[in-house]
């Protein structure tokens, strides 16, 4: 099989993909979790650009928007999730996810 | 004035409202302004006299308003002879219950507005001329009557106002069936159609349309709404707790004046808007009331709570109403039957209920002066001697007591022996059997008057029983007064009703 | 002077204002309120006077004046006056006999702190019985009627503390009112059939030959004419005020009343009003003697009561020993006269006995009084004697009353008038039982007086009341020597011989004297009866005077049973307290057990249906419906735990979850070949 440079950006992809998801479900410090997402969302973002630079209209710029967006909402999110965090350990004085329970049904 | 009848029912209630908006006023202020409020039907009920002419027979002052269309439903108040006697009495009843009701403490300005309140809603069944609102006004004199009962009355007063409430509104269930199926045949609800589709026997056909038994059915629901109002013998059990139970001046106010909507009511209701299904059943109903005024006689002998022997002596004097309308009744149609004894039942009916109001409302608050003094004692055999220690009271007390035995010369022996000429011209029988009450009345009420009066001076005689104070005496005399003036110039109300009589003896009783 | 009929209200009204000003005066007020009814009596008494020389004027008239009370209408209620010889004579008789009770309590009472109500009392009580008499309306009279049982109720029982009294009083008018309920009927049942109960109105009147005409010509019940079961009725009315037979127990009862109470209600006041009404209906009741076929003639009834009233009456006043009780039966036996005069047709001579019966009983109860005020209120004869020496005045007066009474021929008004019925029972052509009855009632009416005089006034004082008694002060002593007199002067009035009174009565003009000793047999024999009753009355008590208070009587000593059976007033209380009495509790008892029981009973049944079936729908309810719904909610409950298990709450198990999905997302994608 021939390795275009597309392979080979959705391998980095795939690669920065699963180092965050296996971070985001092993550690238990919510901060690291937030860390394993946030490289989850930028390896998504890495296969927007790769599938425009290297997909059929590389001049429209339309993946470009969608990173700018996705790093703007990611930025959103880490500030609610940090600010969660901070909530969190306020109230338990710990930020070990598996202490905080208080969503369960 | 157009609004006078609106005027009249409505006052009290605003009384009440203002009453219950004064909310840091003081007792005395509080009492002042019931006092006024409630006089406020004793002036415009006088106003209307001057007003009044005796000689149109129909309704005067008549107010109609288009209320909700839809159901043919009309604010309709009007006043003739029988209404206007009836806002006098409540008139003159309420101010001097309200006075008897001075010396209560706890919390005056509720005592005050449920008391308005009730005044407005009695004035408003006797004026009201359409089922819809007249029933409204029907049922609201419940609840004030409840709470008076309840939170002012004696120990057994939560039993008896929950009695006196549930048994109340069982008849008049019975009575709001009977309208609504009223209501289904003709359309309307106004009285004064009803009594002309009554007259002319449109309504049995209308209502008959149903089935044979229909009329029949509907009668006897409307009977029964009114029959434990009055009440009729032996829908009374309720009454002798009742007003025993109650506070003085709502014994007062529920004898001298509640007991009357009853009676209004067959005279108003019943007897113009179901005049053959009445004649059919007033067989029965003519023992009946003569079981009223014999047991209720008889069995006031054998009482020895004081409110309860005079709780049974309203039910043989409320009878006597009863006994006359029924023999009028009877006799329609029949041959021989002269209206002048016909006249002659009626207007004594009419004079009758205005007496018993004066006289039984002055023998509760004599009773109830008695309890007051003797620390709640009320019993038969508990008193003695007062006559020695308190000579003003005996006196006026047993002024009452002779007006309610019938003496002449006082205001009770007009109205009985109106009711006997008519009754012995209609059904002697009745008559004669009924002499047996007047036997017992005078009996059980001339006991009365011998056990706490007469006699050696008892214990609570002798410790420092006070005679009438200022207050006091100015509560009743105006009641004895009115039985001295209407005892010898009865005719002052008589005028009143004369023509309205006459044209229910007319209507009615010649075949 | 004479009075015209339209004044003639005035003679009651005096004594009622009189009445009224003494309600009002406060106890201090007492010469306020004494002389309020003594004037008042003595303005009523001339005007009573002026009416008389209207009435006498022409005898025949009914003058009268009537006016509308009660218009209602189709049926107008009218009433009026009437003067007529009758009511001028009555009024006579009461206003003087009244006055001279009136000046004569002054003393007795002046001791009682109920003074001034007193005086109130008597007046309205005059008041009552002069209303009764000019009353030209059966409804009018009915009214003053029913206040004169309310006048002589407050007047029996005006010493209340005492439970005796207040009981006489209370049986006093209870016992009235059972009579008066007959009369009620009777005057109903006038006014159902003749539509008036005036008496006389220029031929419309209830006593005037149109509407007599009427009554009598229709039957009712048992074949009687309407207007002899009128006649009936009323008289219930008469027998229960005039103390006839059989409601004449609560005559001897009001003795419980001050002294000149009873005088005033055996003579002036109260007992006459029944042989008055019965003479004044006179007419209503002897109408239907023309009948032949009826089975019973109003009057032969009023005869009968009358002499069996008579003569029972003066056989238990052998034996009683209170002095007014004594006194009291024997106005119950000569009201049986008068009835029995009326009853065998000859109503003035009711009326003239009625008149001289009103003097001599007044003196006689006076008397009475007299001596009870000296002896310190000691009423048993056992225990007084020997008192004509101290009391002479009173010993004198009483014993012409006394004599009046028994019936002392020529110089006695009593005399006289017992002579005028005898000889009107003799008359009779129904039966002579009658005139039998009188006759035996004169022997014991002679011998029970002279007993009376002798137990009290002879012999020795014997006790320490009767000792102390001495002679009381003019003003109780003047009205006695008065009465006195007039004892004496009246029977002259109504002899056989100048029948001045009888003719003004029928409204002749003339007198038409016959003999004066006109049926000579009879008036032999009565004077012979007379005799013999004093004479044993003497022999048995007045010879051989009793010594001792506990000392048998000497018909006790003859015959202890029939003496015991008079004492007892041949129990008539005791058998109205097992027969009336017990029925009488018994319907109460009925009335209030049925209320207790039955009526509230069904109420109490219908509430507990009411709340049995609040029971099984709140059965229904729970176990049923709310079960069934329970359930269900059960079910789901269930159902949402277990979904919500998986809610576990932590973060990991959420990714990891999502971790899952996803990876099963992309093997479904690459396994099914892509999209």
């Amino acid at each position: 099989m021939i390795l275009t440079p597309l392979h080979l950006c959705l391998i980095l992809s795939s690669a920065l993909f699963c180092i965050g998801l296996i971070g985001a479900l092993t550690r238990s410090n919510a901060i690291l979790v937030l860390l394993g997402i946030e490289l989850m969302l930028n390896a998504a973002n890495i296969n927007f650009i790769a599938f425009w630079r290297y997909g059929p209209n590389p001049e429209a710029g339309t993946g470009v928007l969608f990173v700018v967006f996705a790093i703007g909402v990611a930025a959103a999110e880490a500030a609610v999730g940090l600010a969660l965090v901070i909530a969190i350990y306020r109230h338990q004085r710990s930020i070990r996810l598996q202490d905080a329970r208080l969503l369960k049904g | 004035m157009t609004a006078l009848l609106s005027l009249i029912v409505f006052t009290p209630w605003i009384g009440a409202a203002v009453l219950a908006a004064l909310s840091s006023a003081k007792p005395g202020t509080v009492r002042a302004i019931a006092l006024l409020f409630s006089l406020s039907t004793l002036g415009l009920g006088l106003f209307a006299v001057a007003n009044f002419d005796p000689s149109r027979v129909g309704s005067q002052f008549v107010e109609r308003h288009d209320w909700i269309t839809a159901l043919n439903v009309h604010y309709h108040l009007g006043l003739d002879g029988l209404s206007l006697i009836l806002v006098l009495l409540t008139g003159i009843v309420t101010p001097v219950a309200l006075l008897a009701s001075w010396r209560v403490e706890r919390d005056p300005r509720l005592f005050a507005a449920l008391f308005l309140m009730l005044q407005g809603a009695a004035l408003g069944v006797f004026l009201a001329l359409d089922f819809f609102h007249w029933f409204v006004f029907w049922e609201l004199s419940l609840v004030p009557a409840f709470f008076l009962i309840k939170l002012w009355g004696g120990p057994g007063a939560t039993r008896a106002a929950y009695q006196f409430v549930i048994y109340t509104i069982g008849g008049s269930a019975f009575m709001l069936l009977a309208f609504a199926a009223l209501y289904a045949a003709t359309g309307t609800m106004d009285f004064i159609q009803l009594a002309q589709l009554g007259a002319d026997g449109t309504l049995a056909q209308q209502l008959g349309a149903v089935g044979g038994w229909w009329p029949k059915a509907v009668f006897l629901g409307a009977l029964l709404g009114l029959a434990v109002k009055v009440p009729l013998w032996p829908f009374h059990t309720w009454l002798p707790p009742t007003y025993a139970e109650a506070p003085t001046g709502a014994s007062m106010f529920l004898t001298g004046v509640m007991s009357k909507m009853g009676v209004y009511g067959f005279l108003r209701i019943l007897w113009p808007i179901f005049p053959t299904q009445l004649h059919g059943a007033s067989g029965w109903l003519l023992w009946l009331a003569l079981g009223g005024v014999v047991f209720g006689a008889f069995a006031a002998m054998r009482q020895t709570d004081l409110k309860r022997m005079v709780a049974y002596s309203s039910l043989n004097h409320l009878s006597y109403c009863l006994l006359a309308l029924f023999a009028v009744s009877a006799a329609t149609g029949q041959p021989g039957t002269t209206s002048v004894a016909a006249i002659a039942a009626l207007s004594g009916t009419i004079l009758q209920m205005f007496n018993h109001g004066l006289s039984a409302a002055a023998l509760f608050y004599c009773v109830g002066l008695l309890e007051a003094r003797s620390g709640g004692l009320r019993g038969l055999n508990d008193f003695g001697g007062v006559r020695t220690a308190a000579p003003i009271f005996a006196g006026l007390c047993g002024i009452a007591l002779f007006s309610s035995l019938g003496l002449p010369g006082l205001n009770g022996f007009v109205g009985e022996f109106l009711i006997f000429r008519g009754v012995f011209g209609l059904a002697p029988w009745a008559a004669a059997v009924a002499c047996l009450g007047l036997l017992a009345t005078a009996l059980f009420l001339l006991t009365f008057w011998q056990r706490v009066f007469h006699g050696p001076t008892g214990k609570v005689a002798s410790s420092g029983f006070q005679d009438l104070s200022r207050h006091e005496i100015l509560t009743l005399s105006p009641l004895i007064a009115l039985m001295f003036v209407l005892g010898v110039w009865p005719q002052f109300l008589a005028g009143l009703i004369n023509p309205l009589v006459t044209s229910w003896a007319s209507r009615l009783v010649l075949p | 002077m004479s009075l015209p009929v339209q004044l003639l209200w005035l003679i009651p009204a005096l004594p009622l204002l009189a009445a009224g000003l003494g309600a009002l005066t406060p106890r201090s007020g007492r010469k306020l309120a004494s002389g309020a009814a003594i004037l008042a009596m003595a303005g009523s008494f001339l005007l009573s006077c002026g009416a008389l020389m209207t009435a006498l004027a022409d005898p025949a008239a009914h003058l009268v004046h009537n006016f509308a009370w009660l218009d209602l209408g189709e049926g107008v209620l009218r009433l009026g006056w009437l003067l007529d010889p009758l009511t001028a004579f009555m009024c006579v008789m009461v206003t003087f006999v009244g006055l001279l009770i009136f000046i004569f309590s002054t003393g007795y009472l002046h001791e009682d702190p109920n003074f001034t109500r007193f005086f109130c009392f008597l007046s309205l009580f005059a008041a009552a019985m002069l209303g009764l008499l000019v009353a030209n309306s059966l409804l009018l009279l009915f009214i003053c009627w029913e206040l004169v049982g309310l006048a002589s109720y407050l007047l029996i029982g005006f010493w209340f503390h005492k439970p005796s009294a207040a009981a006489a009083a209370k049986k006093a008018f209870i016992t009235t009112r059972i009579g008066d309920l007959g009369l009620l009927l009777g005057m109903l049942w006038l006014y159902d059939s003749t539509g008036s109960l005036l008496f006389y109105d220029g031929g419309q009147g209830v006593l005037e030959a149109t509407a007599l005409g009427g009554l009598v010509a229709q039957t009712t019940i048992g074949g009687l004419a309407v207007s002899t079961a009128i006649g009936l009725l009323i008289f219930c009315g008469a027998i229960g005020k005039s103390g006839q037979f059989p409601l004449h127990v609560w005559l001897p009862d009001a003795m419980e009343g001050p002294t000149p109470v009873s005088a005033l209600i055996h003579a002036a006041t109260m007992v006459a009003a029944g042989v008055f009404l019965i003479a004044r209906v006179y007419p209503l009741m002897a109408v239907d003697q023309g009948l032949a076929t009826t089975p019973l003639h109003a009057l032969t009834v009023v005869a009968t009561i009358g002499a069996i009233t008579a003569l029972m009456g003066a056989m238990i006043a052998v034996a009683q020993d209170d002095i007014k009780r004594v006194l009291a039966f024997s106005t119950v036996s000569q009201l049986g006269y008068m009835m029995l005069a009326l009853g065998v047709g000859s109503w003035v001579a009711a009326i003239f006995h009625l008149l001289t019966h009103a003097f001599f009983k007044a003196l006689l109860f006076l008397g009475s009084g007299s001596v009870i005020h000296a002896a310190h209120h000691e009423q048993d004869i056992r225990r007084l004697g020997g008192l004509r020496g101290p009391m002479r005045i009173t010993f004198v007066t009483f014993a012409l009353g006394m004599m009046a009474l028994s019936g002392v021929p020529f110089l006695f008004s009593g005399f006289w008038s017992k002579e005028a019925i005898l000889h009107a029972a003799q008359g009779w052509n129904v039966s002579h039982l009658p005139l039998y009855a009188g006759l035996a009632a004169v022997v014991l009416t002679a011998f029970y007086m002279t007993r009376l005089v002798a137990e009290t006034f002879f012999g020795s004082a014997r006790s320490d009341e009767a000792r102390h008694a001495h002679e009381n002060s003019p003003v109780m002593t003047v009205p006695l020597v008065i009465l006195a007199v007039c004892a004496i002067l009246l029977g002259f009035i109504g002899t056989p011989a100048f029948p001045w009174l009888q003719s003004r009565l029928m409204g002749q003009t003339e007198v038409h004297g016959h003999s004066l000793f006109e049926g000579g047999g009879l008036m032999v024999l009565s004077i012979v009866l007379v005799a013999i009753g004093i004479g044993s009355g003497w022999a048995l008590y007045g010879r051989r005077p009793r010594t001792t208070t506990s000392a048998l009587d000497p018909i006790e000593k003859i015959s202890p049973g029939l003496f015991g059976a008079l004492r007892a007033r041949f129990g008539f209380d005791e058998l109205y307290a097992a027969t009336v009495g017990r029925l009488n509790t018994a319907t109460a008892a009925l009335a209030d057990g049925l209320d207790r029981y039955v009526w509230d009973g069904a109420v109490r049944f219908l509430a507990a249906l009411g709340e049995f079936a609040g029971f099984v729908n709140k059965e229904a309810d729970e176990d049923v419906l709310n079960g069934g719904f329970d359930a269900t909610n059960d079910k789901i409950r269930g159902t949402a735990r277990l979904y919500s298990a998986a809610q576990t709450g932590g973060a990991h198990g959420y990714m990891r979850t999502v971790a899952i999905g996803f990876v099963l997302l992309v093997l479904i994608v690459m396994l099914g070949g892509g999209l």
